[in-house]
C-alpha cells in the first residue's frame, strides 16, 4: 500500500493584503516524483518553502509520515532553493565538505560526485561555475544526507535547453533509485516528463490535481487540432466548436478524421494545420483561461 | 562541534583566499604604523600639554603668579581632578607639564626634552617661588603611543566589517537561508563566525604588534599573555557589536551605514590617535561606553606601562559586559531570512 510521506493541510500564508497560499492542501507518496506546477507568482515557492519548513504558514499544517515536523525533519530532507548564493572563495570540494559535516549520516563524497556528474569541477571556485554545473551542485547539497524526500523549485530555470535535458537525467536516476521529489516548475514539458503526478496552483490555490495523464484525458479528452484564426474565420462550422487563442483556433477532437473531413466539406484551407496530443500547458490554459507566461 | 568546527574552517578559508582582503587587512595597520614612525618616530606632534592638578583652567589667571605662564599661545592646558592621574600622564609623555597653582608646585618629566624646555618657560613667566617636583620614566614616542590605537582600530575596523557585513551579504543572497534548511542551529552559525574572525582578528593583530616592536623597535613593557587576553577580549566585543548591528538587515547599503555610524564615532573618542583627555566631560563619559576605549587603554597600559592583570580587570570586566548584552541581542534579534 502506497504511504504518504508529506501532506500539506489547509495552509494559508498571507503577505499584507495577498493571499499567496489558499487554504492549500495535497498529498505526496513516497516515492514518487510530484509536481506544482503554475506560472510565476502562482505561490509555489511559498508553498514549497512552508513545507521545507523555511517559512512558517499563517494557517494550516504539514504532516510527515503523519506527524508534526519536529527538529530532525531537516536530517530527512534535502532542499534545492530557487536561488541561492555559494560562499566565495569555496571550490566544489570544500562546499561539499562544509554541508557533509552539517549532517549526521552524509553520503560519500565520491558518490555524489558521480551521481551529479562533478568529477570535472572539484576544485573549481564557486563563482566560476556555469548555471548547468551549478545546478548539478545545488542538487547534490540537496542529495548530500541521502533525504528521503528531496525538494526542487524551480531547478532548471535560466539553463539552455542542453543543460536542462542533462539535469532531468539526474532527476531520473534519483527517482529511480526510489527518492521521493517534489518539484515546482512553470515549464510543463518538465513536468510531464518527470512527475508522477502534478498539482496545478494558480493564485495560491490548487486548481487540478494527479497524474498528467489521467488529468489530461479527464479535461482534455482526444487530440489538438490547431488551425490560423484567419483560415476559420469566414466560415460558418456549426458542429466544431474551435476557441480563438490570439493568431490561433484550436478544438479539442475525439475523432480527427471526421474532424478533419468536415472542415474540408465546409473548404477551410488546411495550410498551417496541426494535429497534437494536449500538453499540460493546453491543460492550464484549458483550467485557467490564460497563457502561463502572461 | 563538527558542524561549529566545519563552518569556522569554511568561514576562514573565505578569508584567507580572498587576497584583497587578507592584505589590507595586515598592510593597512602596517603602513599606518611605518608612517607614524617615519613622520613622528623622534618626538610627539608639536604643542605643549600642561595639566592643571584640581583648578578649573579658567581660574589658572586669577592666581597671580601663574598669569603670565597662563597667556603664552601654543601650551594647551588640561584640567585633572587628582595629582595622581595627572602625574600618570606626565611620565607617560602625554603631558609635558603638570602644575598644581593652589600650593605653587610643578612637576616634570626628567627624561622629556619638551619638559625641560617647557620648564624654562614657567620658570621665566612665574615670578613667585614655585617648589618642583619630578618623575622619571624613559621617553615614549607617538608611534609607541599610537601603536596600541592602530591595532585596536584595525580589530575594530575587521570584527564590524568583517563579520556585520559578511552576516548581511549572506542573508542578502541567501547563503544565510541555504544553511538555515540544514541541521545547523542559529547558535551553531553565530558561534562560529565569531570563533572564525576571533581566531582571523587575534593572529592579524599579534603579526601587526610583534612586527611593529621588533621591527621599528617600539615599546613592549608588559606581558604577551595579557597583552593576548586583551586583544582577546576587545576582539570579542568589537565582533559582538558587529554582530548586533548584522542581526536583521538584509541591505548592505543600510548595514554599511549603520556600520560606519558606529565605527566613526569609536576612532576619535576612543583615544586611538590622540589623549581626549581635554574633551568635554559628555564626550568623555560616552567613549566609556565604547568598547574601542577599554581595549585601546588595556593594550596601551600593557604595552607602555606594564600593566598587570588587577589594573586591566575594569577593562576586562566592560570588554566582557558589552560582549553579553550585544551577544543577547543579537540571539534575541537574528534572523536568517531576508525581513
Amino acid at each position: 500500500m502506497s504511504k504518504i510521506i508529506l501532506a500539506a493541510n489547509n495552509l494559508v500564508k498571507r503577505y499584507d493584503d495577498v493571499c499567496a497560499v489558499d487554504n492549500l492542501s495535497f498529498e505526496i507518496i513516497e516515492g514518487e516524483c510530484f509536481g506544482l506546477l503554475g506560472p510565476n507568482g502562482a505561490g509555489k515557492s511559498t508553498t514549497i518553502e512552508i513545507l521545507e519548513n523555511v517559512i512558517s504558514a499563517d494557517g494550516g499544517e504539514v504532516l510527515f509520515y503523519g506527524k508534526a515536523i519536529d527538529d530532525r525533519f531537516a536530517q530527512s530532507i534535502g532542499i534545492q532553493f530557487q536561488s541561492t548564493a555559494l560562499q566565495d572563495y569555496l571550490t566544489v570540494s570544500d562546499t561539499l565538505r562544509l554541508f557533509r559535516a552539517l549532517y549526521d549520516n552524509p553520503v560519500p563524497t565520491e558518490q555524489l560526485v558521480e551521481d551529479c556528474a562533478l568529477e570535472e569541477l572539484l576544485n573549481r571556485d564557486n563563482r566560476k561555475l556555469s548555471g548547468g554545473q551549478r545546478q548539478r551542485l545545488l542538487l547534490a547539497l540537496a542529495l548530500i544526507n541521502d533525504p528521503k524526500l528531496v525538494f526542487l523549485d524551480e531547478p532548471t530555470t535560466g539553463l539552455d535547453p542542453q543543460a536542462r535535458r542533462n539535469f532531468w537525467q539526474l532527476i531520473t536516476r534519483q527517482k529511480q533509485a526510489g527518492k521521493t521529489i517534489l518539484l515546482t516548475t512553470h515549464y510543463m514539458d518538465e513536468a510531464q516528463i518527470l512527475c508522477d503526478r502534478v498539482a496545478i496552483v494558480e493564485q495560491g490555490k490548487i486548481i487540478a490535481v494527479g497524474a498528467p495523464d489521467e488529468l489530461l484525458l479527464e479535461h482534455l479528452p482526444g487530440m489538438m487540432i490547431r488551425l490560423p484564426s484567419s483560415a476559420i474565420n469566414h466560415c460558418q462550422l456549426p458542429h466544431l466548436n474551435f476557441e480563438f487563442k490570439q493568431d490561433s483556433a484550436q478544438l479539442i477532437s475525439d475523432d480527427v478524421n471526421q474532424t478533419i473531413a468536415e472542415l474540408l466539406n465546409h473548404e477551410v484551407d488546411l495550410t498551417g494545420l496541426t494535429i497534437n496530443a494536449p500538453t499540460l500547458e493546453d491543460l492550464f490554459i484549458h483550467l485557467t483561461g490564460h497563457q502561463l507566461r502572461e | 562541534m563538527k558542524r561549529l568546527f566545519a563552518l569556522w574552517y569554511a568561514r576562514n578559508l573565505e578569508f584567507v583566499r580572498d587576497r584583497a582582503s587578507l592584505s589590507w587587512n595586515l598592510a593597512f595597520p602596517l603602513l599606518l604604523i611605518f608612517g607614524f614612525a617615519f613622520a613622528f618616530g623622534n618626538g610627539q606632534p608639536d604643542q605643549y600639554r600642561v595639566g592643571v592638578i584640581s583648578q578649573p583652567i579658567a581660574k589658572i589667571a586669577d592666581k597671580d603668579s601663574f598669569t603670565n605662564f597662563s597667556e603664552i599661545k601654543h601650551i594647551e592646558f588640561i584640567s585633572y581632578d587628582n595629582q595622581k592621574s595627572a602625574l600618570e600622564k606626565l611620565k607617560q609623555h602625554q603631558l609635558d607639564l603638570v602644575i598644581a597653582p593652589s600650593i605653587d608646585k610643578y612637576w616634570i618629566n626628567q627624561q622629556s626634552a619638551k619638559g625641560y624646555l617647557i620648564e624654562k618657560i614657567l620658570l621665566s613667566e612665574v615670578k613667585s617661588p614655585i617648589q618642583q617636583g619630578q618623575v622619571d620614566s624613559e621617553p615614549i614616542r607617538y608611534v609607541d603611543w599610537v601603536l596600541p590605537g592602530v591595532i585596536g582600530m584595525n580589530m575594530m575596523f575587521s570584527g564590524l566589517f568583517g563579520i556585520g557585513y559578511v552576516i548581511v551579504r549572506y542573508r542578502k543572497n541567501g547563503v544565510l537561508k541555504r544553511l538555515k534548511a540544514t541541521p545547523l542551529s542559529s547558535l551553531e552559525f553565530i558561534s562560529a563566525q565569531i570563533l572564525s574572525r576571533l581566531f582571523i582578528q587575534l593572529s592579524t593583530s599579534l603579526f601587526i604588534a610583534v612586527s611593529c616592536i621588533h621591527i621599528l623597535d617600539l615599546k613592549m613593557n608588559g606581558s604577551y599573555l595579557l597583552l593576548f587576553l586583551m586583544m582577546f577580549c576587545g576582539s570579542l566585543s568589537l565582533i559582538s557589536v558587529g554582530l548586533m548591528m548584522a542581526s536583521r538587515s538584509s541591505s548592505e547599503e543600510f548595514a554599511g551605514g549603520i556600520l560606519n555610524l558606529v565605527s566613526w564615532p569609536m576612532m576619535f573618542l576612543s583615544g586611538v590617535w590622540f589623549s581626549i583627555d581635554n574633551a568635554h566631560p559628555a564626550l568623555q563619559t560616552l567613549a566609556q561606553l565604547l568598547p574601542l576605549t577599554h581595549l585601546v587603554s588595556g593594550l596601551r597600559d600593557i604595552m607602555l606601562e606594564s600593566a598587570n592583570l588587577t589594573t586591566l580587570l575594569p577593562n576586562i570586566f566592560t570588554l566582557l559586559l558589552i560582549t553579553s548584552c550585544c551577544i543577547a541581542i543579537s540571539a534575541y534579534r537574528f534572523s536568517w531570512g531576508e525581513q
